[in-house]
């Protein structure tokens, strides 16, 4: 299992400098110039001189070099830096901004805890409620509650997020204005009532990711429930008298957690990716706004970066359930 | 499957393709002799398919909402004439016909004539205008269009690249370790932000070539096709894995067959069901992800609308005419649900293990 991990581990390496070269490259390509906002009364040749400042006036490989010492380098000193209080990282030059000239891993610190928080949030009360009714539903296939709820999460797969959230704030934002149809960052939680009004503008956009993953969950649950329900041993564990109750919740359960637990591994990042559209509805200022706001921007080194790390949790997380699947079955064994 | 490669499988394989009823003529006489010849006539593959998929009561909903949709979208601007530019400034901002109902008492004095009532909405915008006045009607059916054809357009894209991907893996040992590994490569690239960078990326250069429509229509189908073949084609590479082992392909390979005719007449015959499943799956991501680009204000231009585009143009006006929101979020949401479960049904319906059940 670890020399597994371990190629695993090597492998990625070559797989995120691939997916490193294919973001740089098709950035590259790009026609805006990040000179675009400066006044006219600057002269030509000032432009020109800024531009170089930016690294722009280097070749390509060059400017890939930069950006992969500093992105693997210079990034994880800062960041022993910060923890230990050395001094490895002081006067070597961060990945920055073109939009505010300060190092983006300075920016994207700054708006994890946001996006951690809603996306994060939601992903677990997604896992928390689909866990149950796909377990019920496969118990009980074809009853009222199944098919009920294939349909429920049948609907919350199609509806796009971006309609759920704008329907949501129709509803209980506009109608009968119970929560805050905007997500404020700016709120400082430090008693009761400011808990409670950070709680109330969670609500939407939480419900609105959750009920998406909370579908995808469930159709998985309940279709490795059913896989199992019909196997011998959970005969054999009726047959030797054990209860309903511990023969569905330990003896079932336990064997079709399994796939389940890969599949919940690899919608992590899909989560992430997918939470730029309700960060944009709900004006939550996390990694997603950050990304469509340095897209419109034309802010390269951002971009990249951001999407650089996206490309990170992604094949994190497919070593993640792969790890997890050998771990969780005993009868699959990498070697 | 083509009659050719069922003759080919019932011939060399009986297995579970061959139906029983192809029974080669010299057998026949000691089948009659055995017992009394079956009554029935012989039913073909697809006849089966298709009863077990009218069983499928999701699907044969889905598959009317959906035809429904298409006709709806496709057929009903030339009896709706109405210009989906054209702007009738006196209506803007009219409400839906449909917020009558909710005068309750004066609901037919109001179907008759809403200013009496106080309504800004009239007959000749059924739906409502915008807030240009243009027909709310006209501009839905427009958008479907646009929708519709992207969806089916990119996901037509992605199952070729899917299924040349996948049978090249499947079928050519060489090429499977390459290939298996670009489609890893691809599916742990960010796709989201990778489409949003490309839509940004090559909407000029597009537009100028093949003007600010077709540019654009061309680009979202790429970018959609390019970033989405990846299931498909693993799917039908694990299909093809499995079917170069059976009998049929080895008679098929011993009596000279080419590798082009074996792949074009005996393989992809028989994977034609995963990429039929992949294909509604398909359509149903292309829409929410053409949808999601032009809610994101990356897609199409805002005077060619998408369903996805009238709906991020509404939000502005949501407290005043909730239903301009509501109208493209319904349709959006009713073809993507219609199309999984008729995804579903297919799937259910092509699986022989399920069928006949």
């Amino acid at each position: 299992m670890l020399t597994y991990t371990i190629r695993r581990l090597v492998l990625a390496v070559p797989t995120l400098l691939f997916i490193s070269v294919v973001i740089f490259l098709l950035l590259q390509l790009a026609p805006g110039d990040p000179m675009a906002q400066v006044p006219l009364t600057v002269p030509p040749e000032v432009k020109q001189k800024m531009r170089e400042a930016l690294g722009l006036g280097d070749s390509i490989y060059v400017q890939f070099w930069k950006w992969l010492v500093q992105f693997f380098w210079v990034e994880p000193q800062v960041l022993i830096d910060n923890i230990f209080g050395t001094h490895f990282a002081d006067g070597k030059l961060r990945v920055l901004s073109w939009q505010t000239r300060s190092p983006v891993m300075d920016i994207v610190v700054q708006r994890l805890p946001q996006t951690l928080w809603v996306v994060g949030m939601s992903y677990v009360v997604g896992v928390l409620i689909a866990l149950p009714i796909g377990i019920y539903s496969a118990y009980r296939q074809y009853s009222v509650f199944d098919q009920l709820g294939t349909f429920i999460s049948m609907v919350g797969f199609s509806v796009p997020t971006f309609f759920t959230g704008v329907l949501l704030i129709v509803v209980f934002s506009v109608g009968l204005g119970w929560f805050p149809s905007i997500y404020d960052t700016t709120l400082q939680v430090n008693d009761w009532a400011s808990f409670k009004l950070q709680i109330r503008q969670m609500v939407l956009p939480v419900f609105v990711l959750a009920l998406y993953n909370a579908a995808q969950i469930s159709r998985f649950m309940r279709a490795s429930m059913l896989d199992n329900l019909n196997q011998d041993y959970v005969r054999t564990a009726r047959a030797k008298g054990l209860g309903e109750r511990v023969v569905v919740l330990v003896h079932v359960l336990r064997n079709s957690l399994i796939p389940v637990v890969t599949v919940i591994a690899l919608g992590v990042p899909q989560v992430f990716g997918g939470a730029i559209i309700t960060e944009q509805v709900f004006k939550v200022n996390g990694l997603g706004q950050l990304l469509i706001t340095a897209i419109e921007a034309n802010d390269l080194p951002m971009v990249q970066t951001l999407t650089f790390i996206f490309a990170v949790l992604i094949v994190l997380f497919n070593l993640v359930a792969d790890v997890l699947y050998g771990i969780l079955d005993p009868r699959i064994r990498y070697d | 499957m083509t009659d050719d490669t069922r003759k080919q499988a019932s011939e060399t394989a009986p297995g579970p393709d061959a139906t029983p009823e192809a029974t080669p003529a010299p057998y026949a006489a000691s089948l009659a002799a055995a017992g009394p010849m079956p009554s029935a006539p012989p039913r073909s593959q697809w006849f089966d398919v298709w009863r077990q998929f009218t069983h499928h009561k999701g699907a044969m909903l889905g598959g009317i909402v959906f035809i429904l949709m298409v006709l709806t979208v496709f057929v009903g601007p030339l009896f709706w004439t109405v210009d989906p530019t054209f702007i009738d400034i006196r209506a803007r901002n009219s409400q839906a016909i449909t917020s009558c109902i909710l005068t309750f008492s004066q609901m037919f004095s109001c179907f008759a004539d809403p200013s009496s009532v106080g309504i800004k909405a009239s007959w000749a915008h059924p739906l409502g205008a915008d807030q240009l006045g243009r027909d709310t009607l006209a501009r839905m059916m427009a958008g479907g269009q646009t929708s519709l054809s992207v969806g089916i357009a990119a996901m037509v894209l992605s199952l070729i690249l899917g299924s040349l991907f996948g049978v090249l893996a499947g079928y050519f040992r060489k090429l499977d370790g390459p290939l298996m590994r670009m489609t890893d490569l691809f599916l742990a690239l960010p796709l989201l932000p990778l489409l949003l960078v490309m839509v940004l990326l090559f909407r000029e250069p597009l537009s100028a070539a093949f003007g600010p429509e077709t540019g654009i229509f061309i680009l979202i189908v790429v970018a959609i096709g390019i970033t989405s073949w990846m299931p498909a084609a693993r799917i039908v590479r694990g299909d093809v894995l499995a079917l170069k082992e059976r009998e049929f392909v080895l008679a098929a390979r011993s009596i000279g067959t080419t590798n082009t005719k074996m792949i074009s007449r005996h393989i992809l015959p028989n994977v034609i069901s995963p990429i039929m499943v992949s294909a509604t799956l398909g359509i149903a991501n292309a829409i929410i992800t053409e949808s999601a680009l032009s809610f994101l204000g990356l897609g199409f231009p805002p005077d060619f609308p998408t369903w996805g585009r009238l709906l991020f143009d509404s939000i502005d006006y949501m407290q005043q005419n909730p239903e301009r929101v509501i109208l493209p979020g319904v349709a959006i949401s009713l073809t993507v649900l219609s199309v999984n479960y008729l995804g579903d049904g297919l799937r259910d319906a092509l699986d022989p293990r399920l069928r006949g059940r």
